[in-house]
């Protein structure tokens, strides 16, 4: 049995390529997906902020979540 | 419980996130620019620092994958579960990443996409078409309690599976012909070293992708968990 | 413990002997494949690794027809919850369940194999058969150890009869290879004499540490399918 060697010339550039590109075409594909998840959890949290302040009679403002002081006093926190 | 919302999962990613944004320059640098070309293989060789460390980590992602899910099954906390779910699923992915390169390095070197003489090849088909049925288990399953009890004890079984498997395949093709693709031993210490970052750098990747992943499925949690109790949805 | 794995199992056997809804079917099936790997080789009889090929992937798909009706009548009327009531250990349902895949799995072997011998294999049998029976016993107790316990984690979900073959064939891959390649010298044709190599013991070594490992990790994980 011959020992395997590589196709001797100009194609091993190629795959060699091919490999790495491909590696990272997966990974980046991976991060846009994660990347359109995080845009749809942030409206998803801008629009609760929205109806809280609103469901609280206040009118809706534009600053995000760090500012809690507005929500109702019996919420709780579940993990 | 405090009444913000808890920046502390996503703590760990930013360290991560750097450390692995400066390791894969470097050793992408290390293999193309430093590591010296293989007398046998060629410029082709260099699959192996890409291939052969998305190998290791895949498999260590799917042996803690069940050992994570022992923890679950012995503390009952979902968060467990939910760490085992993340380790399984980005192995998967990297599973295929493997895969796929695994075969244009075998073509490239052997002239076929796939070959059967290449045992850690063929491990991998196996173990992937295994834990390819993980996530249709799971959304066949409805209670969510179960789910993730059920999922772990898969988790576990195929955990102790691949190692066994390895054995197995490298038993049943290494006695009529030589590795095809090379193996990782006796390197000489310039291609060692680099071998080394590159599994560095797969390993920070794997762990950056995973805790990024871990960030976001909390935060959409909390989110849900969050429009429950004031009332929406 | 062994009281209620006795009991347990006399209560299968009992059942699959009134009901025959598994080993009947299981050997005919393995028969009816014998048939058409006739007419898809399109040969008359095989031998050597060929025929430890064809031998062990009927077997082992006729296991998973076994494997798919394990549990369904504990499922559909309600023996688990029973099982659950009872103050016992529940590990011993493991035990009883295994053991009879185990027996059902001896009962196809001793259809299928003659069949085999019959149908297609070129050597006559008997030269290999204490062998042969090693092999099997081995093969057998790995394929009862999984079987059981994927049929355990399938019967409850929603696709059992996809799920239970998809997650049971890549698992009894390892059985597979140690069981065709210890086989293999076994079905060879001789010339004179009838002199058979004997299994390689790396085989039957590699089919008892897959029959050690899974079995414990059954024994260890089988509690957690169980509950509620």
């Amino acid at each position: 049995m011959q020992l395997a060697t590589s196709i001797p010339g100009s194609s091993n550039n190629g795959y060699v390529a091919a490999a790495y590109i491909v590696f990272f075409a997966i990974v980046l594909i991976y991060v846009a997906i994660m990347a359109l998840r995080l845009t749809r959890v942030e409206r998803g949290l801008r629009e609760l902020n929205e109806r809280a302040e609103t469901a609280a009679g206040v009118a809706p403002n534009q600053t995000h979540g760090a500012h809690e002081a507005h929500n109702p006093p019996r919420e709780r926190e579940r993990v | 419980m405090s009444r913000t919302l808890p920046l502390k999962h996503g703590r760990g990613l930013r360290p991560l996130s750097i450390a692995t944004i400066a390791a894969i320059p470097l050793a992408l640098v290390l293999v193309f620019f430093y590591a010296p070309i293989e007398a046998e293989e060629g410029f082709l060789q260099k699959i192996f620092y890409l291939h052969v460390p998305l190998a290791i980590v895949t498999l260590c992602g799917f042996v803690i994958g069940g050992l994570l899910a022992i923890v679950h099954l012995r503390t009952r906390d979902r968060q467990w579960d939910l760490r085992s779910y993340v380790a399984i699923h980005m192995s998967l992915i990297f599973g295929v990443g493997t895969l796929i390169t695994g075969s244009i390095w075998a073509r490239g070197s052997w002239g076929h996409w796939w070959v059967w003489n290449e045992p850690t090849l063929v491990s991998f088909l196996i173990v992937m078409l295994l834990y390819a049925t993980y996530q249709p288990l799971r959304f066949a399953i409805e209670d969510p309690e179960r789910q993730a009890r059920y999922a772990s004890v898969f988790a576990i079984v195929a955990g102790a599976f691949v190692p066994m498997n390895f054995l197995a395949v490298r038993l049943s093709s290494s006695y009529l012909h030589p590795r095809v693709l090379g193996s990782s031993s006796n390197l000489p210490p310039k291609m060692a070293f680099t071998f080394l970052i590159s599994l560095v750098a797969m390993s920070l990747l794997f762990a950056t992708l995973c805790s990024y992943e871990l960030t976001a499925k909390r935060t959409r949690i909390l989110l849900k968990a969050r429009s429950r109790t004031l009332g929406f949805r | 413990m062994a009281a209620t794995v006795g009991a347990l199992l006399r209560k299968e056997l009992l059942v699959e002997l009134r009901t025959l809804e598994s080993v009947p079917g299981m050997s005919l099936f393995a028969v009816t494949t014998f048939v058409v790997f006739h007419f898809a080789l399109n040969q008359n009889t095989v031998s050597g690794d060929e025929a430890a090929g064809i031998l062990w992937v009927t077997l082992l798909f006729a296991a998973m027809l076994g494997i798919n009706r394990l549990f369904v009548a504990d499922q559909d009327q309600g023996g688990f919850d029973a099982f659950l009531l009872a103050p016992v250990d529940r590990t011993a349902m493991l035990l009883a369940k295994a053991i009879a895949l185990f027996a059902y799995l001896a009962v196809l072997e001793l259809v299928a194999v003659p069949a085999f011998g019959l149908l297609l294999l070129a050597p006559p049998l008997h030269q290999a058969l204490p062998d042969m029976l090693v092999v099997l016993v081995l093969a057998d107790i790995g394929i009862a150890a999984i079987g059981t316990l994927v049929a355990a984690l399938a019967v409850q979900t929603r696709a059992r009869d996809l799920l239970g073959p998809l997650l049971a064939l890549p698992l009894l891959v390892p059985v597979v290879i140690g069981a065709a390649r210890a086989s293999s010298p076994l079905l060879v044709l001789t010339r004179a004499g009838g002199h058979v190599d004997p299994p390689q013991v790396r085989w039957l070594a590699t089919l008892a540490l897959y029959d050690l490992v899974f079995g414990l990790i059954a024994y260890a994980v089988f509690d957690f399918l169980l509950e509620d």
